[in-house]
């Protein structure tokens, strides 16, 4: 009996143990990552609420044909974004091919003045959404600019990696409207992401790991 | 002359009842404003059009673009969320944002500070709002140019292999 729970307790620990290096290993090598080598690059889109879809949005308008298929995901809670999104993308299909586009929704990790404890459970339950659709999409590339819907999302798309199901590069930019501090989200993904945008000086000061290039929104 | 005040998506009640109150109504007539338009969002506060003597006062929560309004105003009041800042700045039109001290951790004062520590707005608070409409001097302020997101996908584009 003892030796039973010794060697469940062993391979918990190795598991465990595999996990974690495994984390360590996928992320540090996301810049030798190039998936635009392959052809085009599908990439995964976080809407979160008011300000953080415009500014999603103009950087998606930045960006050329080559990024389809391009997946949104916004909370189930957010009326406002859908419209914003289909918008766009119906004034891009004018000038680009046919919209390749699809629209998700997830529970809402946190509303904005929920408090802390309460947000963890939230969170857990956003968590368990994310990881099925980002089984299912499996996109080259995650986009987000700070809100709380993210955070779950990159942590499936990390999973992704660590499993070895597939490579996702998370690419974070963070709101314009940060500009000494960083988000929530931002603090977290800071040590996750492939590629970290701030848009002003002071934070690129605080985090040199953040790429600097200005304002882009 | 046409003040636009808008709260984007979210609830400012503070903001709808400060704007449209005597002080701050008697100091737009007194700079020559005439209408006065609200977009008041999520807001539970929705002023009745006749209740500003002095001003013509229209009243709306939501529309799929406030461009119109944004072209049309003289002056724009916002809250200082991002999308509303940079759709008015994006516009040229002077800039006042009222800062929302009732939101947790308020973030939004971070972007209001350095853009007006940039010259390109001027805010307060809905408690100051009515001095800084007797006081304030528009014509210092200065032109924003946009953010460049082509840079950013420049970028990605190197770094994910694309180019």
């Amino acid at each position: 009996m003892g030796l039973l729970c010794g060697a469940l307790c062993g391979v918990i620990v190795t598991l465990v143990t595999v996990f974690i290096l495994r984390i360590f290993v996928t992320l540090r090598h996301g810049s030798k990552h190039k998936p635009g080598k392959k052809g085009p690059v599908s990439v995964l889109v976080v809407a979160g609420s008011g300000g953080h879809t415009t500014e999603i949005i103009r950087l998606m308008g930045a960006l050329s044909p080559f990024y389809k298929p391009r997946h949104y995901v916004l909370a189930d809670t957010d009326k406002m974004s859908e419209e914003k999104i289909r918008a766009f993308e119906a004034e891009r299909e004018k000038t680009c091919s046919a919209s390749q586009f699809t629209l998700h929704r997830i529970p809402r990790s946190r509303e904005v003045r929920q408090s802390w404890s309460s947000s963890v459970l939230t969170s857990l339950s956003a968590l368990v959404s994310s990881i099925p659709l980002l089984f299912r999409l499996q996109p080259d590339v995650v986009l987000c600019n700070g809100p709380g819907t993210c955070v779950p999302l990159c942590a499936a798309g990390i999973l992704l990696g660590v499993l070895g199901v597939k490579r996702v590069l998370i690419v974070f930019v963070e709101s314009i409207c940060r500009v000494e501090t960083l988000s929530l989200s931002g603090k977290i993904l800071y040590y996750f992401a492939d590629y970290f945008f701030v848009q002003w000086v002071p934070l690129k000061d605080k985090y040199p790991k953040a790429i600097y290039l200005g304002r882009l929104v | 002359k046409t003040v636009f005040v808008t709260v984007g998506t979210t609830s400012f009640d503070d903001l709808i009842v400060t704007v449209t109150s005597n002080e701050c109504v008697k100091a737009l007539i007194d700079r020559g404003y005439t209408d006065l338009v609200l977009q008041v969002g999520r807001g539970s506060v929705v002023p009745d059009p006749e209740i500003c003597s002095g001003l013509t006062l229209q009243v709306f929560r939501f529309k799929d673009s406030i461009s119109e309004d944004i072209r049309q105003a003289d002056l724009i009041i916002s809250h200082a969320g991002a999308g509303s800042c940079l759709e008015a700045l994006g516009a040229n039109k002077p800039l006042l944002v009222v800062v929302n001290d009732k939101l947790m951790d308020n973030h939004q004062l971070e972007l209001a500070k350095q853009l007006q520590a940039d010259s390109h707005l001027i805010y307060c608070t809905c408690s100051t709002l009515s001095q800084t409409l007797k006081d304030m001097d528009l014509s210092l302020l200065t032109t924003y140019t946009p953010g460049e997101p082509q840079n950013f996908a420049y970028f990605l584009d190197k770094a994910i292999g694309l180019v």
